[in-house]
């Protein structure tokens, strides 16, 4: 039970300024999820408020108490690295004790807190096990189950499942979706640059990059209306196709003209004085389809590359001018030459139009 | 024939041997004993193959055998002979040891070597590690103390000679006294039993370097995250140095007490130059070298005794760095 407020938190190593102007607000009981390409200070700011790294500027406040230089022990929070921190010397059960013996806790207290974080995590058969004589699944348990017999106020994860392979992490995911459903109170930070655990995990998703925070929301609100090319491109996966166009029509729906010649529209409002301006119009894989009778086709679509998994096909055109191929994305099993040009459309409200990277949403 | 002629031939003849024994011996074994022809060849084959790796391991086992197991077995009959090596009189010079006062305390302050020098260089190699990790002049501390590894034990017993020497001028010890409390200089080395101290003193000076950088590298190799959890978990540097650091590298800590150990075991030039074990502080090695060339029945007795202490020692510490190297 304990909400986080970050004001204005900047981290600068020396000369090297890797976060500023943080501002965010967690609630008491949400999951948020840290969210960004690697390198772009998810683990520092997890870190930040874990009490690791010194806050080179602003206030960070648990619970309405500004924590900035108070030691971690003392802040309520509880901390799941990557590499699984565990203690290699030590048993599942002194791994998980630990906290508690270094607190002067009674042994009956402690035997409790054990009993039942192994049974949450059905870590029971372990407990007199090493680390080392563990799967890496076990492993990342046991680090989950040294938070939760101290039960912090706030949870932190640093990207938990990465060291597992891919079907464990799908496993491992979901029984952190079900802790977090048996703890409603507790407040967890998570951070991860897989935007699929992003999406499946959080209550609200931050997404972080260029030292900075892009944009907070649901996770569908990032996917529908993603504010800026940014998170339009990192959310959602093949990323969103992103082309040149110019605004013919502004009001409550704009008129674009995409390079083809074509002019569509999109279902976004427009203020007048962006008539004329060059945007840059994106449109997820998933929305394309194929224009059918009397639909307007804007997009000839030459296929270079396709790949069959069974319930879908998706398709790839030639690399564009960025660099990137665009890609379609069609239910079932779609045959076509390489070569071929189809012709696809997307309905209005799924064309996003950005303005110097910014959406229209949010101008 | 000049010597670099000598040399050459010696590769030579060292080299063509090694070569001529494998091929010869390998030739012999298929061409002869075994021939890879006739009504068995099959079995032949199998059987020149089973002794094949016999012929390579042979020269090796020869010459261990001829430098390392001979003088051990060696030693052990002339230790059971008397003074001029012609009457045997079993486990005689033993007993004259059991019996010699001398013998005794010589043994007893070997036991108070190996359990000062051991436990005061790696206590002090732990300490220095863990106090220059963190310091931009950790470096040039750790060479200082690195240093003295490179003195072979007697350039070091002479220096530290001038540190104990009676005369304020020169020895350190007296001009402390003599600054702070007026009193006149005493040798430090004619005290009794506390002088075994003093010259333990030589050697783990010597040796907390050693200890100092194998710990380190030890402690460097230490996940990072485990202390910081350690720290959320709200332990203190205490409690983080002895409950997560100490116990991480512990396998580290045994090989270097044991090393530490056997090495101590070994000494004899500290004291043969300190004291020359006069004053009560023999060790079984310079108590050893008293006896040589005098009564060399007696003075293998001994080097089987000190063998006798070392082996255990020997056998632990290649278990650990076995197990730690798993
Ligand atoms: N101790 C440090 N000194 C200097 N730069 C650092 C240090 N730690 C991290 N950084 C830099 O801070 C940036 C953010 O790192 P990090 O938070 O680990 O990224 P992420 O977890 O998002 O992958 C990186 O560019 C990294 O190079
Ligand atoms: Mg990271």
């Amino acid at each position: 039970m304990a909400e986080v407020k970050l004001k204005d938190v900047a981290k600068a190593y020396g000369e090297v300024k890797v976060l500023s102007h943080i501002n965010l607000e967690i609630q008491s009981g949400e999951l948020v999820v840290f969210v960004g390409p690697s390198g772009c200070g998810k683990s520092t700011l997890l870190r930040m408020i874990a009490g690791l790294e010194k806050i080179t500027a602003g206030t960070l406040s648990i619970d309405g108490q500004v924590v900035n230089d108070i030691p971690p022990a003392q802040r309520g929070i509880a901390m799941v690295f990557q590499s699984y921190a565990l203690y290699p010397h030590m048993t599942v059960r002194d791994n998980m004790t630990f906290a508690l013996k270094i607190a002067k806790k009674s042994k009956a207290e402690i035997e409790a807190a054990v009993t039942k974080a192994a049974r949450i995590l059905q870590l029971t058969p372990y407990l007199d096990r090493l680390p080392k004589a563990l799967s890496g699944g076990q492993r990342q348990r046991v680090a989950i189950g040294r938070s939760i017999v101290r039960d912090p106020k706030v949870y932190l994860f640093d990207e938990p499942l990465s060291n597992l392979d891919a079907a464990l992490r799908v496993a491992t995911r979901i029984e952190i979706a079900q802790l977090k459903e048996s703890m409603p109170d507790s407040t967890m930070i998570y951070v991860t640059h897989d935007q699929v655990e992003a999406m499946t995990l959080a209550n609200r998703i931050v997404v972080l990059a260029g030292g900075g925070i892009s944009q907070v929301g649901t996770p569908l609100e990032l996917y529908e209306t993603p504010a800026n090319t940014f998170v339009a491109q990192f959310i959602g996966s093949p990323a969103m196709n992103i082309f040149k166009g110019q605004i013919t029509g502004t009001g409550a729906e704009t008129r674009l003209r995409v390079p083809s010649g074509v002019e569509i529209t999109s279902s976004v409002p427009s203020p007048a004085h962006l008539m004329g301006a060059e945007v840059e119009i994106g449109v997820r894989p998933e929305d394309l389809t194929v224009a059918r009778g009397n639909e307007l086709a804007f997009l000839d679509f030459e296929v270079e590359f396709t790949e069959k998994l069974g319930e879908l096909t998706v398709l790839y055109t030639k690399p564009q001018e960025g660099g990137n191929p665009m890609i379609a994305k069609l239910p079932g099993i779609v045959f076509v030459d390489r070569g071929s040009v189809m012709h696809l459309t997307a309905a209005p409200n799924k064309v996003h139009v950005f303005h110097e990277g910014t959406s229209l949403h949010y101008l | 024939m000049n010597p670099l002629m000598q040399g050459i031939v010696t590769i030579f003849v060292g080299v063509g041997g090694c070569v001529a024994y494998f091929y010869l011996s390998n030739l012999v074994l298929d061409k002869v004993i075994f021939p890879a022809k006739g009504r068995h060849i099959g079995r032949n084959i199998n059987r020149a193959n089973k002794w094949r790796p016999w012929l390579f391991l042979f020269p090796a086992i020869f010459v261990l055998g001829l430098y390392l197991v001979y003088p051990v077995i060696g030693s052990l009959v002339r230790s059971m002979y008397n003074r001029s090596g012609d009457g045997f009189i079993g486990l005689g010079n033993y007993s004259t040891l059991l019996a010699s006062p001398d013998f005794r305390t010589a043994f007893f302050n070997n036991l108070l070597w190996v359990v000062v020098v051991p436990a005061g260089s790696t206590f002090f190699g732990l300490l220095a590690a863990q106090l220059t990790d963190r310091l931009s002049w950790g470096n040039i501390a750790k060479s200082l103390i690195f240093m003295p590894m490179a003195i072979s034990f007697v350039g070091a017993s002479l220096i530290w000679k001038f540190v104990y020497a009676v005369d304020a001028d020169i020895g350190l010890i007296n001009a402390l006294r003599a600054a702070l409390f007026g009193s006149d200089p005493v040798d430090v080395l004619q005290i009794p039993f506390w002088n075994n101290f003093f010259l333990m003193m030589i050697l783990i000076w010597i040796q907390t370097g050693f200890a100092m950088v194998i710990l380190s590298a030890a402690l460097r190799g230490i996940p990072e995250d485990t202390i910081e959890a350690a720290i959320i978990d709200g332990a203190n540097p205490l409690e983080i140095f002895f409950q997560i650091k100490v116990p991480q590298i512990m396998p580290t800590l045994v090989v270097v007490w044991t090393t530490i150990t056997v090495g101590t075991l070994k000494i004899f030039d500290i004291v043969y130059a300190m004291t020359g074990g006069n004053f009560g502080t023999d060790i079984l090695p310079s108590y050893m070298m008293s006896f040589m060339f005098r009564d060399d029945g007696r003075a293998t007795a001994v080097a089987f005794v000190i063998m006798l202490v070392v082996l255990p020692v020997m056998i632990w510490n290649i278990m650990q760095s076995r197990k730690e190297m798993r």
